[in-house]
């Protein structure tokens, strides 16, 4: 069976290979929901690339690569096309940003940004494996401390 | 325009800058620190006439604030701020950054202490006037980290080459970790002494092993001790262990006696940030090697000098 079409978008944005279960969690830490435009979002897909994928399909808007950034922690095998006039323009990979603001949670409880309203920033010190170093309480995480905000 | 050939060496400058981790400096940063201190010790000029520090203790500590009162008076400043947190607007709900802004029209540079670990580092970006940490929770306490510094540096002449012991509480002290990342600049063998428990955390090993640190992990410190040149001792706190009789067992391994120092280094230098309780026995207190009383002494040169730095006055 050919790939199923959630639905066609003359420009806009899809990011596909969303690991399933973070589908919801893509919309939100883009924000998505705030837009005016149609964004169609589907869940639990088959995939021949893995199990069970997600596809968020944004009209309207195209994803700058800082944005796309974001998501790079929570769907880290998602591939972003851009749309133009019904195909496909141009895919982005996606990057670590150096800083990560206001995505991830620190796991130190004393930590300010946990106790005050202070947006969290984090220093990706290294990628494989990941490390992440807290900017206000200099604390370190892994890859399985994260708790995305 | 003429095209400039030589270029002036660049001036490391202070000015305005916040004190809010030992990894925001580099090794000439800390000497010029350490050098600006020593001038502090020698001549008292009232470099700071007419200039206001705010302490802000969202958590008390005596001394650090003495230390720091003691510092801005000597050179000529003033001091206003709270010791008591509970007459704070943060009691009252406000938030930090809110509070720091109405702070810093009432003051040319401020002193923060708090319980939460990254306070300074958000107090700091709140701020137009610089900020230096007074400590912020478990996480960094750089004046200590500097003023250890300069009494090893002061009591040993140089930094660089140094065998330096850090004993107790190596995992929740940090003072200890601090100065371990300020000390792998200079080329120090490290030798972390503490029981199984209370070891050096991972991230900080990790941390010195990047930095091309050599270091050991002792339980022993009988088998190290002859090695030393400095020894920072450091308090073993009851309520770190769950268990109290691990706790009897580990305590008394890792105090200092007199008996200890029979096979040491002529001018081994040992020093504790203190309070003490039990850890350094008092009949060392009257041997060359004692040298954590000047320790304490040495705070305010060390503070005088940041001050004066970050409100950009030369000493
Ligand atoms: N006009 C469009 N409207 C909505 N979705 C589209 C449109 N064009 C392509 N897509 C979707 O964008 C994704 C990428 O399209 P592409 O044609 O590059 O597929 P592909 O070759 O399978 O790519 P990949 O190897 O990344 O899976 C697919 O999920 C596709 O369904
Ligand atoms: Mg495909
Ligand atoms: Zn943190």
């Amino acid at each position: 069976m050919k790939e199923l079409r959630v639905s066609a978008i003359k420009d806009g944005t899809v990011i596909d290979h969303i690991p399933s279960k973070s589908t919801f969690k893509v919309v939100e830490v883009l924000n998505l929901s705030k837009l005016d435009d149609a964004v169609m979002v589907a869940q639990n897909l088959k995939s021949k690339k893995m199990k069970l994928k997600g596809i968020v399909k944004v009209a309207g808007k195209e994803l700058t690569q800082e944005e796309v950034n974001k998501i790079a922690l929570l769907a880290p095998t998602a591939t972003v096309n851009i749309i133009k006039n019904y195909s496909v323009r141009k895919k982005m990979n996606l990057e670590l940003p150096e800083m990560l603001k206001g995505i991830i949670k620190c796991a130190n409880p004393k930590c300010i940004t946990n106790n005050d309203m202070v947006e969290t920033k984090f220093h990706v010190r290294s990628t494989k494996p990941l490390r992440v170093q807290c900017h206000y309480c200099e604390r370190y995480m892994t890859e399985n401390d994260l708790e995305i905000l | 325009m003429q095209k400039r050939v030589a270029r002036p060496k660049k001036k490391m400058s202070f000015k305005g800058r916040d004190v809010i981790s030992i990894r925001d400096f580099n090794k000439q940063e800390i000497l010029h620190v350490l050098r600006t201190a020593e001038k502090m010790e020698k001549n008292r000029k009232p470099l700071l006439k007419g200039k206001i520090l705010a302490t802000l203790f969202f958590e008390p500590s005596t001394r650090t604030r003495l230390s720091f009162e003691s510092a801005m008076h000597r050179l000529g400043g003033r001091v206003i701020g709270f010791a008591d947190p509970s007459v704070s607007s943060t009691a009252k709900g406000e938030s930090l950054p809110d509070s720091i802004k109405i702070v810093e029209g009432y003051a040319d540079v401020i002193v923060i202490r708090h319980p939460l670990e990254g306070a300074a580092r958000v107090a700091a970006e709140a701020a137009s006037v610089p900020v230096i940490n007074g400590g912020d929770g478990a996480n960094q306490h750089p004046t200590q980290t500097f003023l250890d510094l300069y009494t090893i540096k002061k009591t040993k002449g140089k930094l660089s080459g140094l065998k330096v012991g850090f004993l107790g509480d190596l995992k929740y002290g940090r003072t200890v970790h601090s100065l371990a990342h300020a000390l792998s600049y200079f080329g120090v063998e490290m030798y972390f002494i503490s029981p199984e428990s209370l070891r050096m955390p991972d991230d900080d090993l990790y941390e010195l092993k990047q930095k091309g640190v050599k270091y050991h992990e002792v339980k022993d410190l009988k088998k190290v001790i002859g090695k030393l040149d400095v020894l920072y001792a450091t308090r073993i706190q009851k309520e770190r262990f769950p268990d109290p009789l691990e706790y009897k067992k580990v305590k008394d391994a890792y105090i200092l006696d007199r008996s200890l120092l029979k096979g040491v280094k002529k001018d081994l230098k040992i020093l504790h940030p203190l309070p003490r309780v039990n850890e350094i026995n008092y009949n060392i207190d009257d041997t060359p090697h004692a040298a954590y009383f000047g320790q304490a002494r040495n705070g305010v040169p060390v503070r005088q000098a940041l001050l004066a730095l970050v409100l950009g006055v030369e000493a």
